[in-house]
C-alpha cells in the first residue's frame, strides 16, 4: 500500500455529490461515523473501496471520496468476495441494508460469513424497505401495517445477529445510528478484525418507519433499555446509580437482577467474553424478546479463524512451489503425436 | 508392445472406420472410448467422438433410459464429424443393443455381451423375443462374446471381488477393438497404471483382461479379418494433442491470461455440462488461476465482476439456466464496462430440459436476455480445438474494449475431442492489456473518459494511487461517471455502449467461407453445427453442386462478409439446433430470405440430415427455373 497521501481528515473523506438521503434519515449520521472512524484509522482513498447493493443506504459509496461501486440488489458481498481474492491487499467495506442483505441477499450474507472473506460489512437496519416507498422487511415486526401488509405482516422476523452466529461469523456487532460515539467505536473495532465482520447499525427510517427504535434509543430511556456488551466486564447497565445487569440461568436464557439485591454481587457476575468457545451466550442474548431485556449493543461476537482469501493464496502458492509448468508444456499435456 | 503382436494377422486397408461402443452407464463406455481416442489420436489418425450421455440420475441398470455410449470415428483424411452410422457396434446389454442396432451400417460389426442376455435382461429391455436367437440381427455379422465368463476366467486368481472384476470385462471388449483394429495398446496400459495407481490389485486385473481380449481375438477366429487405417497425411506438420472442447476453452483463456499478463480468476457453479471447466481450471492453481465455487450462479457471476474490477480477469462459467440467473449481473457488468468473459455451454431447454444433451437454443438469451439495451459480444466454439481460440478471441475482446464477452459452447462440443495441433507460444496473438496510470496531481479522475478508437473506457484499478472513483449500475453521465439522468446523456450512453460493441466488427477476421463466394446454397451456421455443415458441404461440392458454406465464430457483432455472402446465393439455409434463432437474427439484420434449418432433438445434424436438406433446396430451385 502506498501512502503518499498525507493523513487524510474526516472532510478529506467526503465526496463531491450531494446526499440525496431525506432530511433527518439515520444514514447521516453512520456516514458521518464511517468518516470520522476512516480519518481516525488513518486510512488513505485509493486502497479503501466501498462496495454497495440496492437501496438506501447502498447510495452510501457515491459520497465517500474512496472507490466506491454500486452493484445489484443482494449482491454486494459476492462482488466484494471477488475484489478480496483479486487483491486481498484492498480494505473493503460493504454497505447493506435489511432487505438487501437479508432478503434478497440472504444467501450471499451466509455464505461470506461462513467463508471468513476480509470484508466489513455495515448492515443499516431500518426494519423497512425505504427506497421502493414503505414495505414491510425480513426484519419488520409481526402485525406490522405497510403498504404490502395493510393488515399486518403474518411474517416472522428474524435477528441478523442470530443469522450472522448461526452462519459462523467470526465478528459480529451492533450499534444505533444516533450513538455516535459508540458507532464510531465499533467500526474502529471492526476495522481491526481478520476476516468478515458484521455490524448491525439499527438506523432511523423517519418517513417510513419513524421511531422504531426510539423505545430504547432515547435518551431518556437509553441508559435503562439498552446494556452495552464490553469484554471483560459484566453486562451492567441502568440509569445513574442504578446497578441492574443482564446474566444468564441454567438454561442460558437471560435474566435482569440488581446488583445488592437478592444476594447478587458485581464480582459473582459473569463477565463479558465474545471470544467465548462457544456463541450461545452471544445467541442468547441475540434473540431475547426486545421488550423483556435491555437492548444489547457492542460486541456479539470476536473470534479468529483463517480469511478465506489467505487460504486462497495460500493453496495457490503451494501449488506454485509444487509444479512448475510452462505455458507451452500446459498446452502440450502428456500424450501428443507428431506429424511432418 | 511386441509380446502382444500376433505373427500374421489378415488386415483390410480402411479410409476410415465408425465404432459405437453402448452399454448401461455402470459398463464403463466412457472411459472404454476415451482410452480407445487416446490410442488413435497418438497414432495419428484424425479422429472424431461423441459421448452420448444419459440422464444424470442413473437409472435401474440394464434399463433402456440407463443406456449411455460412446461413438468414435477415426480416419486418414479429414474429418469432421464423428460420423452418422457406425460400423462396428457393441452392445453390453439388450437395452444397448436395442437402442442402437438400428443405427449401425448394414453387414456392420456387430460386437455383444451374450451374458447379458438372460430372460430378466431382455425383460428390462423390453424385448419380447431374444434378438439373438429370432434372426433379427441377420443383416449384421453377429459376433457373440460371454465377456463376463471370460474376464471371470482371466481372474480367476485375482483377489479381486466378483463385482469387482466384473467391471473389468470392458476391458475384455476394447482388447478385442485393439486387436481388430492394429492399435498400440501401450498408452492404454500407461494410463490405467497412473489411474489406479495406489490399487495394484485393480491395474493388475484391468491389465489382463485387456490382454486377455486381446489375445481372444487373436486365436479365438472370430473375426476373418482384422483393419487399419493408416494415420492421416493431410494434417499439416507439428505436435498434436486430442483435445476436448471444455478442456480447449479452458486452455484458451489460461493462454490469453498468462499473454495479457493477468490472474485469471473464475466463479462458478456446478452444472451440466460446463462443470468440466471449474474442475479443470481448479487444476491450474500453480498458474495462478483463483477459482471460487460460489453459493449459486449470481455470486459465482458477481464475484466475477468483483475481480474484474479489481483488475483481474474474471470468469464464469455455466449453461443455460445458469445464465438466466446471471443476466442481471451481467448487464452490471456492460454499465460498469468491466471486462469479463461468460461462457455458456448449452444443453437442451427450456428450464432444467435434458441437461446431459446437446442444443444451441441460448443464442438469443445471449443477445438479448437482459433488462434494457444491453448489448455484448458474442463468440463461439465450432468445434473442441476451435473451443481454445474462441476462449482466447473472448478474453482480447474483453480487456480491449472493456465489456462483458459470451461464449456460446454445446454440449456436443465440450464433451467431444479432436485432434489439436499444440500452436506455438510465439504464435498466440499479442494481447496488451493497460490499467490507468495513477495520478498525483490531486485532479479529478474521469471513469467514462474513452479511448477514441475503441470507445473503452480505462481500467482504473483500486490500489492506485488518485484513481479513486464511484461506478455502479445507475446510468452515468459520460466521461465523469457521476449518477445522471438527463435524458439526452441517457440515450447518449446506451448509444454508445452498442457502438462500442459494433466497431469490435472492424478487430475481427472476415468469416471463413468454404467454397466458392456466390452460388446455389449458402449453408450458414454457427458452433457445435460447423462440423456436419462442413462435411455435407465437401460432399455436395464434390458432387458438383454450387454449395458454400460459412460457419460462424463471431456472432455479435457479425463478421463484415456476412452480408455479401448473404445476397450472393439463391438459397441461404441456416442449420441450427434451435428453432431458427441464427435465421431470425440474419432476418431481421439484413432483410434476407434466409432459412432456418431446425433440429430439437438434443442431437447434433447428421451430415446425410444437412445434405438431404441442401438437395431439397436444389431441387426447389431448378423445378422454379433457378429461382428461389
Ligand atoms: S426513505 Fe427512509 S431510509 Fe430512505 S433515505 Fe428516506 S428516511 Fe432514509
Amino acid at each position: 500500500m502506498s501512502t503518499a497521501e498525507s493523513p487524510l481528515t474526516k472532510k478529506d473523506f467526503k465526496s463531491d455529490q450531494d446526499v440525496r438521503w431525506c432530511p433527518g434519515c439515520g444514514d447521516y449520521g453512520i456516514l458521518n461515523a464511517v468518516q470520522t472512524a476512516f480519518a481516525n484509522l488513518g486510512k488513505n482513498r485509493h486502497d479503501t473501496v466501498i462496495i454497495s447493493g440496492i437501496g438506501c443506504s447502498s447510495r452510501f459509496p457515491y459520497y465517500m471520496e474512496t472507490f466506491g461501486f454500486h452493484t445489484i440488489h443482494g449482491r454486494a458481498p459476492s462482488v466484494a468476495t471477488g475484489v478480496k481474492l483479486a487483491n486481498p491487499e484492498l480494505d473493503v467495506w460493504v454497505i447493506s441494508g435489511d432487505g438487501d442483505s437479508l432478503s434478497i441477499g440472504g444467501n450471499h450474507l451466509i455464505h461470506t460469513l461462513r467463508r471468513n472473506v476480509g470484508l466489513k460489512i455495515l448492515l443499516f437496519n431500518n426494519r423497512i424497505y425505504g427506497l421502493t416507498k414503505g414495505q414491510y422487511s425480513p426484519t419488520s415486526e409481526k402485525g406490522k401495517r405497510t403498504k404490502s401488509t395493510p393488515l399486518g405482516s403474518i411474517d416472522q422476523p428474524f435477528s441478523p445477529i442470530s443469522l450472522a452466529l448461526g452462519a459462523g461469523a467470526t465478528w459480529v456487532g451492533r450499534s444505533v445510528d444516533i450513538f455516535a460515539q459508540h458507532l464510531v467505536s465499533m467500526i474502529e473495532a471492526m476495522d481491526a478484525h481478520q476476516g468478515t465482520a458484521l455490524l448491525e447499525i439499527y438506523q432511523n427510517c423517519n418517513i417510513f418507519n419513524d421511531g422504531a427504535f426510539q423505545g430504547f434509543t432515547e435518551k431518556s430511556v437509553r441508559d435503562e433499555r439498552t446494556v452495552e456488551m464490553r469484554a471483560g466486564e459484566p453486562l451492567l447497565f441502568g440509569p445513574d446509580g442504578a446497578k441492574k445487569a443482564v446474566r444468564f440461568d441454567a438454561g442460558m436464557a437471560p435474566q435482569v437482577v440488581t446488583v445488592g439485591e437478592g444476594g447478587v454481587a458485581e464480582a459473582d457476575l459473569p463477565k463479558w467474553d465474545p471470544s467465548a468457545g462457544s456463541p450461545a451466550a452471544a445467541m442468547s442474548l441475540a434473540t431475547a424478546p426486545e421488550d423483556a431485556l435491555p437492548v444489547p449493543i457492542g460486541v456479539f461476537r470476536d473470534v479468529q479463524r483463517p480469511k478465506y482469501e489467505d487460504e486462497t493464496i495460500a493453496q495457490m502458492q503451494q501449488a506454485k512451489a509444487g509444479k512448475q509448468e510452462s505455458l507451452e508444456a500446459l498446452l502440450t499435456g502428456s500424450e501428443t503425436w507428431t506429424v511432418g | 508392445m511386441t509380446d502382444t503382436e500376433p505373427t500374421t494377422r489378415e488386415f483390410t486397408e480402411l479410409d476410415q472406420i465408425v465404432i459405437r461402443f453402448a452399454g448401461d452407464s455402470g459398463d464403463g463406455m466412457q472411459l472404454t472410448g476415451d482410452q480407445l481416442t487416446r490410442t488413435t489420436a497418438i497414432m495419428g489418425n484424425d479422429i472424431a467422438t461423441f459421448p452420448d450421455f444419459p440422464a444424470e440420475i442413473r437409472a435401474p441398470a440394464g434399463t433402456i433410459p440407463g443406456v449411455s455410449a460412446f461413438q468414435l470415428r477415426f480416419s486418414n483424411f479429414d474429418i469432421h464429424t464423428p460420423g452418422d452410422d457406425p460400423d462396428v457396434l457393441v452392445a453390453m446389454n439388450p437395452a444397448a443393443l436395442k437402442v442402437h442396432v438400428g443405427a449401425l451400417k448394414k453387414n456392420g460389426v456387430l460386437i455383444v455381451n451374450t451374458a447379458s442376455f438372460k430372460a430378466t435382461d431382455l425383460k428390462k429391455a423390453k424385448y419380447e423375443s431374444n434378438p439373438l436367437e429370432d434372426g433379427s440381427l441377420d443383416g449384421y455379422r453377429l459376433i457373440e462374446v460371454d465377456l463376463t465368463k471370460l474376464t471371470r476366467e482371466t481372474l480367476e486368481d485375482s483377489p479381486l471381488d466378483t463385482r469387482s472384476k466384473d467391471r473389468c470385462k470392458n476391458m475384455f471388449a476394447l482388447g478385442i477393438l485393439y486387436w481388430l483394429f492394429h492399435r498400440d495398446m501401450q498408452p492404454s496400459i500407461d494410463a490405467i497404471r497412473a489411474k489406479f495407481a495406489k490399487k495394484p490389485d485393480v491395474v493388475d486385473a484391468n491389465l489382463k483382461v485387456l490382454q486377455a481380449g486381446y489375445h481372444f481375438a487373436d486365436i479365438s477366429g472370430i473375426f476373418q479379418s482384422s483393419y487399419k487405417v493408416a494415420p492421416a497425411s493431410f494434417m499439416q506438420p507439428g505436435t498434436y494433442r486430442n483435445l476436448m472442447g471444455n478442456q480447449g476453452l479452458c486452455l484458451g483463456l489460461v493462454a490469453a491470461a498468462k499473454q495479457a499478463g493477468l490472474q485469471l480468476m473464475l466463479g462458478s457453479y456446478p452444472i451440466t455440462p460446463a462443470s468440466d471447466i471449474l474442475h479443470q481450471l481448479s487444476t491450474y492453481k500453480h498458474h495462478g488461476v483463483v477459482t471460487f465455487q460460489a453459493e449459486d450462479e449470481i455470486a459465482a457471476v458477481c464475484a466475477a465482476i468483483g475481480a474484474s474490477y479489481a483488475g483481474n480477469l474474471g470468469i464464469t462459467s455455466t449453461s443455460g439456466p445458469g445464465i438466466a440467473l446471471k443476466s442481471e449481473a451481467i448487464g452490471l457488468a456492460v454499465m460498469a464496462e468491466l471486462p469479463l468473459v461468460v461462457i455458456d455451454v448449452q444443453r437442451a431447454g427450456p428450464s432444467t430440459g435434458m441437461p446431459t444433451k446437446t442444443e444451441q437454443a441460448d443464442l438469443l438469451q445471449a443477445m438479448f436476455g437482459r433488462n434494457g439495451e444491453c448489448p455484448l459480444p458474442i463468440v463461439c466454439a465450432r468445434t473442441p480445438g476451435d473451443a481454445f481460440e474462441a476462449g482466447y478471441e473472448a478474453v482480447r475482446i474483453a480487456t480491449k474494449y472493456m465489456v462483458p464477452v459470451m461464449v456460446l459452447s454445446d454440449g456436443y462440443v465440450a464433451n467431444g475431442s479432436e485432434p489439436w495441433r499444440i500452436p506455438d507460444e510465439a504464435d498466440l496473438p499479442k494481447i496488451e492489456v493497460e490499467y490507468a496510470e495513477e495520478r498525483t496531481d490531486g485532479g479529478e479522475f474521469h471513469p467514462y473518459l474513452r479511448d477514441p478508437e475503441t470507445l473503452a473506457r480505462p481500467w482504473a484499478v483500486p490500489g492506485t494511487e488518485g484513481l479513486h472513483h464511484r461506478i455502479g449500475g445507475l446510468e452515468k453521465a459520460d466521461v465523469t461517471g457521476h449518477i445522471s439522468y438527463d435524458p439526452k446523456n441517457h440515450e447518449h450512453m446506451v448509444r454508445t455502449r452498442a457502438e462500442k460493441v459494433e466497431r469490435i466488427a472492424a478487430d475481427i477476421p472476415a468469416a471463413d467461407v468454404l467454397g466458392e463466394t456466390s452460388g446455389d446454397v449458402l449453408l450458414i451456421g454457427w458452433g457445435g453445427t460447423t462440423g456436419a455443415i462442413t462435411a455435407a458441404t465437401l460432399r455436395l461440392q464434390k458432387a458438383g453442386h454450387k454449395v458454400s458454406a460459412m460457419c460462424l465464430r463471431y456472432l455479435n457483432p457479425l463478421p463484415r462478409n456476412v452480408e455479401t455472402m448473404l445476397r450472393s446465393f439463391k438459397t441461404v439455409l441456416v442449420p441450427e439446433l434451435n428453432c431458427g434463432q441464427l435465421a431470425m437474427l440474419l432476418r431481421a439484420k439484413f432483410l434476407v430470405d434466409a432459412r432456418p434449418f431446425t433440429k430439437v432433438q438434443g442431437l447434433p445434424f447428421s451430415s446425410q440430415e444437412l445434405e438431404d436438406g441442401v438437395m431439397e433446396a436444389l431441387n426447389r430451385l431448378n423445378a422454379n427455373g433457378g429461382e428461389a
